[in-house]
């Protein structure tokens, strides 16, 4: 009884978060309305003995990937409401909300069938759910542990490159040319004239 | 008494729709961002669910692997968003049709 009080509870929350997501206009909301979803499915896969992964929905989710959201919202100034009204393509809500539903049919039509054989996989048992993180983690370091590691190395390439897809670029009278000729100019008058040749780019500089 | 599964699945699949729609729909990139979140949420439930239903762990690992890849996901993207916005303020997706711009 108890079981199905939550699910209702942490459905419905799901649902209306979800929904709260895509027809708020102002960005804000639809994050904070991310959140509530969020939480509600890490309820729900505490409903199923899922502690850990719960704990890191909460933790990575709704702790980090969400505050960098609003970050990033509060950063470019982007929270005004957003003209709901017209719409700019003729005909697309329509065709997205078709769209949409036939996800919706096809996967509840294909979830009515057995489609699963019940054989055991070659991951283990997961168990009754008392010893969670211990089975995860087993699978995780000894099966995984190579697509483990891969991840990490995922986790450098993201982080290199937004660096560099944020990061400023050089500006232009720092510049790399200008240093470069006046680098071969000196190079190349240093032999005679050292003195006029290093009065140069000290010149360039206060210029 | 232990919910069935086939309901967590429905309720997934609805969270999955509902993202879909939302990215078709939306022209907000951010909201855009978060919808594809939910259908990464829902896929989640779908595999704890599994992972319940058929007393296996590989489901739940398989979660695991889904964070760390949404959250490469979200890095990349949110600094995509961000340098398109130093370019021009207030875009929206349908102003950045554009490949060279």
């Amino acid at each position: 009884m108890i079981d199905w009080f939550v699910f209702a509870v942490a459905a419905v929350a799901t649902l209306s978060g979800a929904l709260g997501v895509v027809m708020s206009t102002n960005p804000v909301h639809a994050a904070l309305m991310l959140v509530m979803t969020l939480f509600s499915v890490a309820v729900l896969f505490v409903a199923q003995n899922a502690h850990f992964l719960a704990a890191v929905q909460v933790i990575v989710y709704a702790g980090a990937i969400v505050v960098l959201f609003l970050f990033v919202i509060m950063l470019l100034g982007v929270d005004k409401s957003e003209d709901m009204g017209k719409e700019r393509l003729r005909g697309q809500r329509p065709l997205a909300l078709v769209a949409g539903l036939t996800v919706l049919g096809a996967v509840l039509l294909l979830a009515r069938s057995e489609w699963v054989s019940g054989a055991q996989s070659a991951a283990g048992p997961l168990g009754d759910g008392s010893q969670n993180v211990e089975i995860l983690a087993r699978s995780m370091f000894t099966r995984y542990l190579l697509a483990f590691e891969i991840t990490s190395v995922l986790l450098v390439i993201a982080v290199v490159g937004a660096v560099v897809l944020v990061g400023r670029p050089a500006t232009p009278d720092a510049g790399t040319p200008d240093a470069g000729t006046s680098d071969a100019a000196t190079s190349d008058g240093g032999t005679s004239a050292p003195a006029t040749s290093g009065a140069g780019p000290s010149d360039e500089v206060g210029s | 008494m232990k919910v069935p599964g086939a309901w967590y699945l429905a309720l997934a699949a609805a969270l999955f729709s509902i993202g879909a729609i939302g990215l078709l729909v939306r022209r907000n990139v951010l909201v855009m961002f978060m919808c594809i979140e939910l259908m990464l949420n829902a896929v989640n439930l779908t595999f704890v669910t599994f992972a319940r239903m058929l007393d296996d762990v590989g489901g739940q690992t398989a979660v695991f692997f889904v964070l760390v890849v949404a959250a490469a996901e979200v890095v990349v993207g949110l600094g995509i968003i961000v340098s398109i916005f130093r370019r021009r303020s207030g875009a929206t997706a349908d102003d950045v049709s554009l490949l060279k711009g």
